[in-house]
């Protein structure tokens, strides 16, 4: 399986950083930077990081199966996550889940019928200081209101 | 002994080796410290929280299974706090537990249910739906059911560990964490059940055994698996005279917690239909189902006739049958029928080893010391595929020692991958030359033990041992053997050259080849074995009789067919490629049928020789002991299911070396000769036949 020649940079990059023969930690950002490019992990996928950090692909499903962040199916173009624990739940995370799902007419890992936009309740994103704080793929909204992610959903559909 | 620590449990005062885990020590001083995920030999875990103990000093409980021991350690492994906090860890564990327990193939010797029944845990305070996922089949043999673990990891590591194969994982996290195969929604694997044995609840399951009985309706009997040369362990479920299960029960055998696809499912030739259960004789061309007596009496005229002419008779024995019946063969056929025709297919040069090694003692390795070698060098051998055992036991050094292991096969083996140095020989001559360029290397271990396959053979194997020699080091050899009793069976003198304990015949009969060549043999006696598998004899007259589990080849030409018992259906000693030996049980019986040993008892009353003895596997063995050289082995650790070594005969065995008969059959993990054939489940795995040096 080939990628992009800038993705296959940041590969090679990414394998610099590991002593000969212990390229098994690299499965978690390979992984990362190859979900960026192909949308999420498929079976092909997850052979070719096997292959190239000398592990079995039994133990790259078990990583992609272990961690949220990394998905088998594929999702919208934007990932929209909203985060319901404690402290977004008490400055109103949870109103926000609801009015994305309304809005957007779909659930949790679910995606949009033009692949445009997925969304997703996430656990604890780290931004507790700034909450309610939602992700749009790696970027973060703080103090979110129900208008500002009106704008947020209605800038990612104009997109 | 400045390596012990003291610590106190439950009051008691302990001493043991610095770095000893807990549960480890405890167990040593009688405490049993429960736990899940902790196994013995495999990597620590710390999952499943049954092992927590209240240690002094420490505010939380400790896990024992990952706490090493240290000086003045105050310990409680049964405290009201320790207690309350497993009966609540099991509390965690039952919450989606199907608790199917009255239909479920562990009920009774399930651990999950013996914590439970220690602890309590009765009594649940969840109300919320189990969380369910669907039985699934991954192969014709392994089938699991995800609500039933609890994560214990044990079959992971021991598939990924003790097999070297790796084929499970885990997906998924927390409850809704899976046991996952390595090909999606099946498994590419050694189909080995380690998985199964290991488990501690009924998660995961075997394709022959499920929902078949229960526990407590069998019959346990621990004997030794028929197929290949290893010797393990298997223990036999069985319930009204027929085995529904192997298994590794009590992990009391050589084979310690190893079991292969053969030992576990590859009883059920045993059961097959075509199992002859009647005599057959040859009457107007065609085979025909007769008595006993008539088959008897048949032979008890015909074969007396034979040898007053002066006829060339022909026996041939069995890599399968017991040293009781090997050695009461030979007796038949020398004493008996005045024969000195009797060999059987050969598979090692066991006699050129001992040879070779005359002069030496304590120049044979067993299956223990492949355990603890220093070194190990494998040579011409697949041994993942043809000697399993023997190659878990060099993994489970190389894991807990760091045994330095040596390959020099024809291909890539398993075993290459933790090999220090890998080899490839493409032929017999390079392969002494490739393992002489590993002199330097194997120079630096105290101890090391070659095992070979049969492209040593010999004048090679008087090579290897003189290159042995001259590593100035200790070295081990194992020869390897392809069935059960190979190797019994030339101690036995079933071979033309030599008598018993490797004494040289007085007058070397003919070899198998030669018997089959023979134009003028004139009776042919074949003990479960299948040498006209495919050719016919050069002698178109001879009287054949055939004793056999199945109408083989052989059977098929045979003027007498004798219907004989399974090495599950016998009892008697068999001695495995390392020259152990160990006692067998009798597991079933099948109708019909008889042993080989009573078949040959009836047979020399039939024809009126005497002086044989009493075909009594006892007493036989009693004779074995005392005149075969190296069998008099210790009865007491025999009786008590131990595997003494026969000692080695340290002297020259003077008869002329036949490399060109020996031969391995090249079975694989799922093919067993003859055996292999009748059995279904070896041969519904995808995996089946198998292949060697990974071709």
């Amino acid at each position: 399986m080939k990628f992009s020649l800038s993705t296959e940079a940041r590969l090679a990059q990414l394998a610099q950083n590991y002593p000969p023969g212990r390229l098994k930690g690299a499965v978690i950002p390979m992984l990362m930077y190859c979900q960026d490019e192909v949308g999420y992990i498929t079976p092909e996928l997850a052979q070719e990081v096997a292959t190239r950090c000398g592990v079995s692909t039994l133990e790259v499903e078990e990583v992609v199966g272990f961690y949220t962040m990394l998905r088998k199916q594929r999702m919208g173009k934007t990932h929209l996550q909203i985060c319901t624990n404690i402290s977004c739940l008490l400055t109103g995370g949870e109103e926000l889940y609801e009015h994305a799902c309304k809005k957007l007419g779909i659930g949790h890992n679910q995606v949009t019928e033009d692949y445009q936009i997925s969304l997703e309740e996430v656990e604890c994103i780290g931004a507790c200081s700034w909450a309610p704080a939602i992700q749009t793929n790696y970027d973060f909204h703080h103090h979110v209101t129900i208008e500002k992610l009106d704008q947020i959903i209605d800038s990612l559909r104009t997109k | 002994m400045a390596d012990l620590v003291t610590l106190t449990v439950n009051g008691q005062p302990l001493r043991a080796a610095k770095g000893t885990l807990l549960i480890d020590a405890a167990k040593q001083a009688g405490i049993n410290i429960p736990a899940f995920c902790y196994y013995e030999g495999l990597s620590l875990q710390a999952a499943c929280r049954m092992c927590l103990v209240e240690v002094e000093k420490t505010p939380k409980l400790q896990a024992a299974c990952t706490l090493p021991v240290a000086e003045g350690m105050v310990v409680r492994t049964e405290s009201e706090q320790v207690v309350k906090a497993r009966k609540t860890t099991l509390e965690f564990l039952l919450a989606n537990h199907p608790l199917d327990c009255p239909v479920c193939d562990k009920g009774g010797e399930c651990e999950l249910q013996d914590m439970v029944f220690r602890y309590g845990a009765g009594e649940s305070r969840y109300t919320e739906v189990k969380h369910h996922v669907d039985e699934q089949q991954w192969s014709p043999v392994v089938y699991y059911d995800g609500p039933r673990c609890i994560l214990c990891y044990r079959c992971v590591r021991v598939c990924d560990e003790g097999m070297g194969v790796g084929a499970l994982g885990v997906t998924n996290r927390g409850a809704s964490s899976l046991i996952v195969p390595n090909k999606g929604d099946h498994l590419d694997c050694d189909e080995c059940g380690a998985c199964i044995d290991i488990c501690p609840v009924g998660a995961l399951t075997s394709g022959t055994y499920r929902y078949q009985t229960r526990p407590w309706e069998m019959e346990h009997v621990g004997t030794v698996c028929t197929h290949c040369g290893d010797g393990c362990k298997t223990t036999l479920g069985v319930r009204n005279g027929e085995i529904v299960r192997g298994n590794n029960r009590d992990r009391s055998g050589i084979n310690g917690d190893f079991l292969c696809v053969k030992g576990r499912y590859g009883f059920d030739f045993s059961s097959h239909p075509e199992r002859l259960q009647s005599p057959l004789m040859r009457i107007n061309g065609q085979l025909q189902e007769v008595s006993w007596s008539a088959a008897l009496v048949a032979i008890g005229q015909k074969m007396p006739a034979i040898k007053a002419a002066g006829g060339k008779i022909g026996v041939v024995g069995s890599s399968l049958s017991t040293n009781e019946e090997n050695y009461y063969l030979q007796k038949f056929a020398r004493q008996g029928l005045g024969t000195a025709h009797i060999d059987h297919q050969r598979s090692g040069d066991v006699a050129g080893l001992i040879d070779a090694l005359a002069g030496r003692t304590n120049a044979l390795a067993t299956t223990d010391e492949l355990y603890t070698a220093k070194a190990v060098v494998v040579i011409g051998a697949d041994l993942s595929q043809q000697h399993p055992f023997l190659a878990y036991q060099i993994r489970a050094n190389c894991r807990h020692h760091q045994a330095a292991v040596y390959t020099i096969t024809s291909g890539p083996v398993r075993e290459t991958s933790i090999a220090k140095k890998a080899v490839l020989a493409p032929s017999e001559s390079a392969t002494l030359s490739q393992l002489r360029s590993l002199a330097e290397d194997l120079k630096q271990h105290a101890e090391v033990v070659i095992v070979f396959g049969d492209i040593i053979k010999g004048s090679l194997v008087r090579e290897l041992v003189e290159f042995g020699n001259s590593l100035g080091v200790k070295v081990k050899y194992v020869c390897l053997v392809d069935y059960v009793n190979s190797r019994g069976a030339v101690d036995m003198g079933v071979d033309p050259r030599l008598l018993p304990g490797f004494k040289p015949a007085p007058t070397a009969g003919m070899t198998l080849p030669e018997m089959i060549a023979s134009p003028d043999l004139a009776a042919f006696w074949v003990v479960g074995s299948n040498p006209l598998e495919k050719q016919g004899l050069a002698s178109s007259n001879a009287f054949i009789v055939v004793q056999d589990m199945f109408l083989t080849e052989t059977a098929k030409r045979a003027d007498i067919v004798l219907p004989s018992a399974s090495l599950y259906e016998k009892n008697g000693t068999v001695t495995n490629g390392t020259g152990q030996v160990q006692r067998l049980k009798k597991a079933a019986s099948v109708m019909g049928a008889k042993t080989d040993l009573d078949i040959l008892g009836l047979a020399a009353r039939a024809i009126k020789l005497d002086g044989l003895g009493a075909a009594n596997a006892e007493k036989i063995f009693d004779e074995i002991r005392s005149s075969v050289r190296g069998y008099n082995v210790p009865l007491p650790v025999i009786a008590t299911g131990g595997a003494p070594l026969t000692a080695p005969l340290n002297g020259r065995v003077d008869v002329q070396p036949q490399p060109e008969l020996i031969r391995s059959a090249q079975d694989t993990l799922f093919t067993s000769g003859t055996l292999g054939r009748y059995s279904k489940m070896l041969n519904s795995v995808m995996e089946a036949p198998g292949k060697l040096y990974g071709k």
